[in-house]
């Protein structure tokens, strides 16, 4: 399993219902079937991947995430899943807003673009940086909203979103404790487990 | 006539009947006392009795829906793309079942039966029959084929209402509902279109109420409207485009008679057809004319019309399937204006409330409504992966 899945899976209580978004080939929501007795659906795009949800036996519904999830009930699932996602979207707030509506808590990975190796990047050649995560150049790239570990603490600040837990890893997805002390500038990859505040 | 069997065909098959005695009430009030079903079956029922599906209809379909009755059949069953051994319904792996719905004209009890009450046929007098009622019918087969559970329920556009229909009325007989090109209910275009053909055929001077059977006649004019107007809404523009849209300065170049846009080349400046598109029309409307009852068509119709299973749940669909406890896929196709995506997606919003196992998908095809009979590489490969871990699940 991808590293950092099986950061996620640790915070996905058994029984739940999960709603992947953007769930690839089904693989985390196949394991969290087989081993949480998850009952999940995941929301995908690319026809091949779809295809092997299928295969594997996981829910898949063909929905592109910038159309909106206006067909998901609030509170309907435990936990919302946005893995590697992020960036890619039209309106990244507006689904971060509607992951915890329908879920209970959510969950956020994506390329931290504060990283060090980032800044050394665009510092030295002056160009837009790219990296195993983002290969992409920037006229060609599906990543359109990136953001850094601080940006997003300050939009989970400005929508009264809880932050209950947050990691950072590197490209082989290991922590450390200076990765910890220095989220912002050393962490690859960010992951937040989040919950609507209440009251909010 | 084919030649010879392809290998990947259930080959020559031999359509049984089943008789029931048990009277069936209908949705209508009306009973059923007796009735015929015509069943084709391919594949074995394995041991545990719990490898079996359902394939259910649409409205011009029948019992025969894969293999060939003879060697000079020209045509094998109307869903051959997709059963069969190693295909995406696997009758390596499944036993397949098909029957021929009540009110139909291909063997099972219909209008074009005796009575048993007058000793005459039916014909207009055949009760009106709803898809509740196929269903409940459905399942006395499937209790007469010693099935406990089927493994999946499947069907396309009239069929897939059946699907829906057997999810909520006998969710604990099914493991996988799969729904294609199929809505929730009819929208009123649907319906206008529906009317469109009950119409034609009902002011055909050979309808005779009715009775034209009695008569030694039948409205083949108004079986050929109603076919063709409903063709037309089988296809999608560019499906048409494709057919008949080439232009003359193609002609040369285009082997199929279809890909000819002008019958003749020229232009007759008169009433004659002179578009590929008209001779196909009429050539689809006088064949279904000749094999298909009016009486039946007239019934079908209505039974699409009347289909709307939120009606006891206070017109809430969800509630619907809140004890549907079986897994669902459902799938439609980008240029159905028949029954469009938006009309699939409305089931898939409903079955999300009633937090129901669900997968969808829409299938990019040019061929409209009639996609879901076509080889689609896409369709075929999802239906296949699916059917697959379906098959791996029961043992």
């Amino acid at each position: 399993m991808r590293p950092d899945l099986a950061i996620i899976q640790e915070w996905i209580k058994p029984g739940s219902r999960v709603l992947d978004l953007g769930c690839g080939d089904g693989r985390l929501l196949q394991y969290l079937q087989d081993n949480k007795d998850v009952r999940g659906i995941g929301l995908e795009i690319d026809p091949t991947n779809i295809e092997s949800c299928l295969r594997n036996g996981v829910n898949v519904i063909e929905q592109n995430l910038d159309s909106g999830l206006s067909n998901f009930r609030s509170d309907s699932f435990d936990t919302v899943l946005l893995a590697q996602t992020l960036q890619a979207l039209s309106k990244p707030d507006v689904l971060i807003d509607e992951m915890l509506r329908i879920g209970k808590n959510g969950i956020v990975t994506f390329p931290n673009f504060g990283n060090w190796k980032s800044r050394c990047y665009l510092w030295t050649k002056g160009r837009m940086p790219l990296s195993k995560f983002m290969p992409h150049q920037w006229y060609n790239t599906p990543n359109i909203h990136f953001c850094t570990v601080n940006d997003f603490d300050a939009l989970c600040a400005a929508r009264n979103i809880q932050i209950l837990a947050r990691t950072v890893v590197d490209s082989q997805h290991k922590g450390s404790w200076y990765m910890r002390a220095w989220p912002n500038f050393l962490g690859e990859i960010a992951i937040y487990h989040l919950t609507k505040n209440k009251g909010a | 006539m084919p030649q010879t069997i392809p290998t990947d065909s259930v080959g020559l098959v031999k359509p049984q009947v089943h008789h029931f005695d048990e009277p069936l009430l209908l949705r209508s009030g009306a009973v059923l006392s007796s009735y015929d079903l015509v069943v084709e079956t391919y594949g074995e029922l394995n041991a545990a009795r719990n490898n079996a599906v359902l394939i259910c209809h649409a409205l011009s379909g029948d019992h025969h829906a894969a293999g060939y009755h003879s060697l000079d059949d020209k045509k094998a069953g109307w869903w051959d793309s997709c059963i069969g051994p190693g295909k995406a319904i696997d009758t390596n792996l499944f036993y397949v079942v098909c029957l021929n719905n009540l009110g139909g004209c291909a063997g099972s009890t219909g209008p074009i039966s005796i009575n048993p009450e007058t000793g005459k046929i039916y014909g207009p007098d055949f009760p009106i029959v709803t898809v509740r009622d196929w269903v409940n019918s459905q399942k006395r087969l499937m209790d007469r084929l010693g099935i406990e559970e089927w493994a999946a329920v499947v069907g396309g556009s009239l069929g897939g209402m059946q699907v829906l229909r057997w999810s909520i009325s006998y969710p604990q007989c099914m493991r996988n509902a799969v729904v294609i090109a199929a809505a929730p209910k009819l929208s009123a275009q649907n319906i206008a279109f529906n009317e469109v053909a009950r119409h034609s055929i009902t002011r055909d001077p050979n309808f005779h109420k009715g009775h034209y059977l009695e008569h030694g006649t039948y409205p083949k004019q108004g079986l050929m409207l109603a076919r063709m107007v409903g063709h037309i809404t089988y296809l999608s523009d560019s499906a048409m485009s494709a057919k008949f849209g080439k232009s003359i300065s193609d002609f040369e170049s285009e082997g199929t008679n279809f890909g000819r846009d002008l019958r003749t080349g020229k232009l007759s400046f008169g009433f004659n057809a002179d578009f590929e598109v008209e001779s196909y029309l009429h050539y689809q409307g006088e064949r279904f004319s000749e094999n298909f009852d009016a009486n039946t068509y007239l019934l079908m119709t209505k039974a699409l019309d009347y289909f709307d299973p939120s009606v006891d749940y206070d017109g809430d669909l969800a509630k619907a399937f809140e004890n549907s406890d079986c897994r669902f896929l459902i799938m439609s196709f980008s240029t159905d204006w028949r029954f469009p995506p938006e009309r699939s997606r409305e089931i898939v919003t409903k079955l999300l409330k009633a937090k129901r196992d669900v997968s969808y998908l829409e299938i990019a095809a040019d061929q409209g409504h009639d996609a879901f009979l076509m080889p689609i590489p896409r369709y075929v490969n999802a239906l296949s992966a699916y059917l697959q871990k379906v098959y791996e699940g029961l043992a």
